[in-house]
């Protein structure tokens, strides 16, 4: 057998995973704006009309139910293969914890605060803007992170409809385990997904802080 | 009522709000909030809407702003009819303090006194200069400007609020129970300095409270309002104390209506007794021949600002070798002439000889009253409401 140790598998790899693991964080992070752009915009539509906001909020949880193998199997007649379809479900699954924490965000603002704005004369869309966005966007963003989480994982899936990243990798091992490097492929498609993860992780901590008022904290 | 006002006005006041019929049904209720409203306020006055809790007080005055939108009536502001004008124009014409104050949190102090003046279009430098002048003002520190909301104590925060909501000079202010969220001590510093501020600034301020002794200090006027916003009465704390309209303002402004009305008045406004005073630096001598002159048992030293120092008995004095400045004993018991016979009893109470000495701002001495002069103060008032030939008791 000519299957190497994992180690030395990343070091003779490493470019490919590197090349591979940005195309993951691309894929994301497409998906995230798409998503973040969308449930926003729903959000601040909804958050004072609690029917409205039941609807958007009941499908946006339904579209997290579908298996993503099904969604993306789904999309194949419609989108083709690669990376639209990837994009497209990958915003889906990103929709619901944003829109969620845009929702709750927006409605734990101090109604004290919203009538003292109102009081001064900023009209409803100053109040939005000034006022009340910047005030939901710790929660907002905090929906936008678990969102980027999730959909990291997930886009390991869209390999199925050949999209980007490094889901290819995990499966084509997947296909052959016991081949050889087979393991080393599937191993080394997770460790990218985990590396992502924490770098997200440590990006939205600090994108967090530098666009949250220092009133807030 | 009416009679009594148009004859204490005489037609120098010029109205500034002048709400007409108003009414507010709230959507799902049978019974209006508001019923029927029709008063006028006054430039330059501190009128006081005060009532029971959910009089409709709260309701009347967030209908001046449209806040809350009337169903019924209408809203003149300076002779304009206000009530379907642009809002948010509106308000940016009004000062508003809520209980809550509502600063904005992610927003520093300079940017929450510069939101209206922004919207207006005012320039950075004039934005700037303001928000020093309000922070004086307000007596803030300008080191605060680029604090947070949180960084501040309840009783910065309102002052806050309230420089927010002079920052683009509005001529009326509405304020819905601004001092109800401070505890008593600050709350009586900020009723004090708002009233001198007021003294400056002449804003016309709709306030709303439902305690009525603060309603007594604040307002230049009050209207004491039962359900539905019905005006019991309508006139200044003077007479509303001396004269209530009927059984409900009597029972609203509750016992000790006579106390109260001790709090309106100023010492400045009573008779001070002629007291012997001396100088510190008189001969002991002098001191016993003005002391005999006068008749009174004690003498009054000054300083050389004339600044009231200590009290001296002929006892003290007997013995040349005391100097004056250690004899007797120090005047403690010392008010400014602006102090009300409420707090002036109060000091009188607690001082040795039951007399308080009077001093001007600058602390030179003015006068000395006495229980008699206070007594005597307390009698005037009383006949006030036979006086005026309205409202004497059948048979009194």
């Amino acid at each position: 057998m000519n299957s190497m140790g994992f180690f030395e598998y990343l070091a003779s790899r490493w470019d490919d995973l590197l090349e591979l693991s940005i195309e993951h964080a691309q894929v994301v992070l497409v998906s995230l704006l798409i998503a973040t752009v969308i449930g926003v915009s729903l959000g601040v539509l909804t958050y004072r009309r609690p029917a409205a906001a039941q609807v958007v909020l009941a499908i946006a949880s339904t579209i997290l139910t579908i298996p993503s193998f099904a969604l993306f199997g789904l999309l194949i007649p419609l989108l083709g293969l690669g990376y639209k379809p990837t994009v497209v479900a990958l915003s889906a699954y990103a929709l619901l914890s944003i829109l969620r924490n845009t929702i709750t965000g927006l409605r734990s603002v101090d109604p004290a605060i919203t009538e003292s704005a109102k009081g001064m004369g900023l009209s409803n869309l100053q109040q939005l803007v000034r006022i009340e966005l910047p005030l939901a966007w710790p929660v907002i963003i905090a929906g936008i992170r678990v969102s980027a989480l999730l959909i990291l994982g997930i886009a390991a899936i869209a390999a199925y409809v050949n999209g980007p990243g490094l889901g290819g990798d995990i499966f084509s091992g997947l296909s052959r385990i016991g081949g050889a490097n087979s393991l080393n492929l599937v191993l080394g498609g997770f460790l990218g997904i985990i590396v992502l993860a924490l770098v997200f992780e440590a990006l939205f901590a600090v994108l967090g802080r530098l666009t949250t008022s220092k009133g807030l904290n | 009522m009416t009679d009594g006002m148009r004859e204490r006005d005489n037609g120098h006041r010029e109205t500034m709000i002048r709400l007409e019929n108003l009414s507010k049904t709230f959507p799902g209720q049978h019974e209006p909030a508001v019923d029927d409203l029709t008063m006028e306020i006054y430039a330059g006055e501190i009128v006081v809407l005060v009532g029971p809790s959910g009089c409709g007080k709260t309701t009347t005055m967030k209908m001046i702003n449209r806040i809350i939108e009337p169903t019924g009536g209408r809203i003149y502001i300076e002779g304009e009819d206000v009530t379907t004008a642009d809002p948010d124009k509106l308000r940016r014409r009004i000062g508003y303090v809520i209980q809550q104050i509502g600063l904005f949190p992610h927003m520093t102090i300079a940017d929450n006194i510069a939101t209206v003046p922004r919207m207006l279009g005012w320039d950075k430098k004039r934005i700037s200069d303001r928000i020093d002048e309000l922070l004086e003002t307000v007596h803030i520190s300008k080191s605060y400007r680029d604090r947070y909301p949180k960084q501040l104590s309840g009783g910065q925060r309102q002052r806050i609020g309230v420089a927010r909501a002079m920052a683009a000079d509005p001529p009326i202010m509405l304020m819905d129970e601004p001092f109800g969220a401070v505890d008593p001590i600050t709350r009586e510093r900020l009723q004090d300095e708002f009233i001198r501020l007021q003294q400056d600034i002449q804003k016309t301020i709709v306030f709303v409270t439902h305690d009525i002794d603060e309603a007594i200090k604040m307002g230049d006027r009050i209207a004491i309002l039962r359900e539905q916003s019905k005006i019991a009465q309508y006139d200044t704390p003077e007479r509303i104390l001396t004269d209530p309209a009927d059984e409900y303002v009597e029972d609203f402004i509750g016992s000790g209506a006579s106390l109260k009305r001790l709090s309106l008045s100023r010492v400045q406004d009573i008779q001070t007794s002629d007291w012997p005073v001396a100088g510190l630096n008189d001969s002991h001598d002098g001191v016993r021949d003005k002391m005999q002159r006068s008749g009174k048992e004690y003498v009054l030293l000054l300083d050389d600002q004339r600044k009231p120092k200590r009290w001296v008995s002929m006892a003290d004095i007997e013995h040349n070798g005391i100097p004056l400045s250690e004899a007797g004993w120090p005047a403690v018991a010392i008010v400014e002439g602006r102090s009300s016979l409420y707090d002036t009893l109060d000091t009188m109470i607690t001082s040795y000889k039951g007399s308080a000495i009077v001093v001007d701002d600058a602390g030179r001495y003015q006068g000395v009253v006495d229980f008699d002069a206070v007594l005597q103060a307390i009698e005037s008032m009383r006949p006030a409401q036979h006086r005026d030939g309205r409202a004497v008791p059948e048979g009194a």
